[in-house]
């Protein structure tokens, strides 16, 4: 239970719009419980700000259990703040002291453009899932699932890279705002699986063209993204997947 | 043919280039830092110029020497323009960044390490390379192990190859590792040996490199 409310100082990145200049705006927020989540501590921010009729901080969040991916928020350095493995829905206040002050922006990239103040456009993940995310199926009645056999260890496998909820943290978290940790876990959930195996060549192909084309950077290995996934998304996603690319690439037979 | 242009021009292609010519220049190493510890024999460089002397008028060592500077040229240009790119990637950055919480501050890096590299390269290619050239060029002589000690007889050389030993020890210690993941091998058995591997070669390399000026400046190699 708490342990006596906490004082901080909030330094968070406003801006208005997509196209005009942000800058940082400080706000003070006054007892706040240390069970409290960081999205529920800006919550109360908020709501004192709107009885005082001043405009509230734009977030973006959904679940507030870790599984949306909506709740993007750089926090002193960090997406998602100082702990591994979790969202910042799921940060509670308790990983802060009381005093603190806490600089939050949104994350930054030229493919993820501010929408306003914290919230930011994260289509471009979409355009690469339309581009080739998927498995083209027949429509008709559906098959009895356990009719095609999946090996134990690639069903896991599968699972593990399934588990990314395509928040956007490791491009956040990457000197390059490189997307190749998102991409390889779609990539490898789908190739993985015989359903999605039939595809594999086209998908890789296309997933990583519209990826250069939103202008994410490029991969340099230093295994930021991974060290800040919420859901441990492996680095082996993205070995594979440059393995996949380079096989599509030189036997594909397509002009 | 637009296939394959296709696949270098990607993302990932160029990665792939990058890993692949920075194995290349790592093969080289190898070599380089062999032959160059022949003056640990301290036999006045006997040995140490007898294999300089092979390398510089071997034909299949010149014809390797000429896929050295390309390879290296390649590996220069690729890493500016990766380097152009991510900046681009990221017009507005971030008031405050705690990258050590996630990354190795080498593995963030490369480009700095890898650009003090070149400036150490052109010092010692003068040092050296340029030397044997004309030597090679003239017909004359030429006594390599007494132009390294001549060389190694001024402070701020020994200083700069320090600078240049160090800068190449924390660009191979991302590097080494980091070239086999672009290429696509990553493998829950093997990707330990590699790293492991990639560490002490790294280590050593570089310890066998530093040794070499450290020990002609004080007289150890006579
Ligand atoms: C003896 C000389 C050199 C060796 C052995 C070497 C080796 C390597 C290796 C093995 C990699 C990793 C490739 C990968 O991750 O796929 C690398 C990356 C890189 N190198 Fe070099 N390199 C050398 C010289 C240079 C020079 C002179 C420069 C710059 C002018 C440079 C700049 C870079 C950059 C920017 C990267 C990219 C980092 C990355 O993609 O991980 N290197 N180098
Ligand atoms: S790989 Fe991890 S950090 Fe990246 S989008 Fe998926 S869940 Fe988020
Ligand atoms: S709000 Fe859904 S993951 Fe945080």
């Amino acid at each position: 239970m708490s342990h006596g409310n906490m004082n901080l100082t909030l330094k968070v990145w406003k801006q208005k719009n997509k196209d005009s200049k942000g800058r940082f705006e400080t706000y003070d927020a006054k007892g706040i419980s240390p069970d409290m989540s960081f999205l529920e501590m800006f919550d109360v921010v908020n709501e004192q700000l709107i009885s005082s009729g001043k405009e509230p901080i734009a977030f973006d969040h959904d679940c507030r259990e870790g599984i949306c991916g909506m709740c993007s928020m750089y926090i002193n350095g960090r997406p998602h703040g100082p702990k591994g493995g979790i969202t910042t829905c799921q940060l509670h206040m308790r990983s802060f002291n009381n005093g603190d002050t806490i600089v939050v922006e949104p994350w930054r990239g030229a493919a993820f453009p501010v929408i306003k103040d914290l919230a930011v456009d994260r289509s471009s993940f979409d355009r690469i899932m339309s581009a080739g995310g998927f498995v083209s199926v027949n429509t008709g009645n559906a098959k009895d699932a356990n009719n095609i056999l999946i090996p134990k260890d690639d069903a896991d496998t599968a699972f593990d890279a399934a588990a990314c909820i395509g928040c956007g943290a490791c491009v956040a978290a990457c000197k390059n705002s490189s997307a190749m940790l998102f991409v390889s876990a779609k990539v490898s959930q789908l190739s993985l699986l015989p359903q999605g195996k039939v595809e594999k060549q086209d998908r890789v192909l296309n997933m990583v063209k519209q990826m250069d084309e939103e202008g994410f950077g490029n991969c340099t290995n230093t295994g930021a993204c991974e060290a800040e996934c919420p859901k441990s998304i492996s680095l082996e996603n993205i070995a594979r997947m440059n393995r996949e690319y380079l096989g599509a690439s030189f036997t594909q037979n397509k002009k | 043919m637009s296939k394959k242009s296709g696949f270098l021009s990607s993302s990932i292609g160029k990665k792939f280039l990058m890993g692949l010519t920075g194995l290349f220049l790592i093969s080289f190493l190898v070599i380089h830092v062999t032959l160059n510890s022949f003056i640990f024999f301290n036999d006045g460089g006997a040995t140490f110029n007898a294999g300089a002397d092979f390398m510089a008028h071997n034909p299949i060592i010149r014809i390797l020497e000429i896929g050295l500077f390309a390879g290296l040229l390649l590996h220069i240009f690729q890493a500016l323009v990766l380097t152009l790119e991510n900046r681009k990637a990221r017009p507005i950055g971030y008031a405050v960044v705690k990258g050590s919480a996630n990354s190795s501050w080498y593995s963030r890096s490369m480009g700095i390490l890898g650009s003090l590299l070149l400036l150490f390269l052109v010092v010692h290619l003068s040092n050296f390379w340029v030397p044997t050239k004309v030597a090679v060029f003239n017909h004359t002589a030429h006594d390599t192990f007494a132009g390294m000690k001549a060389v190694f007889s001024q402070w701020y050389f020994v200083a700069i190859y320090l600078v240049g030993v160090i800068s190449l020890l924390y660009h191979l210690l991302h590097g080494f590792q980091s070239s086999f993941q672009s290429l696509g091998l990553n493998h829950k058995k093997y990707t330990p040996l590699i790293k492991a591997l990639g560490m002490w070669f790294s280590i050593i390399v570089c310890l066998l490199f530093a040794a070499m000026p450290v020990t002609m400046f004080l007289g150890i190699i006579k």
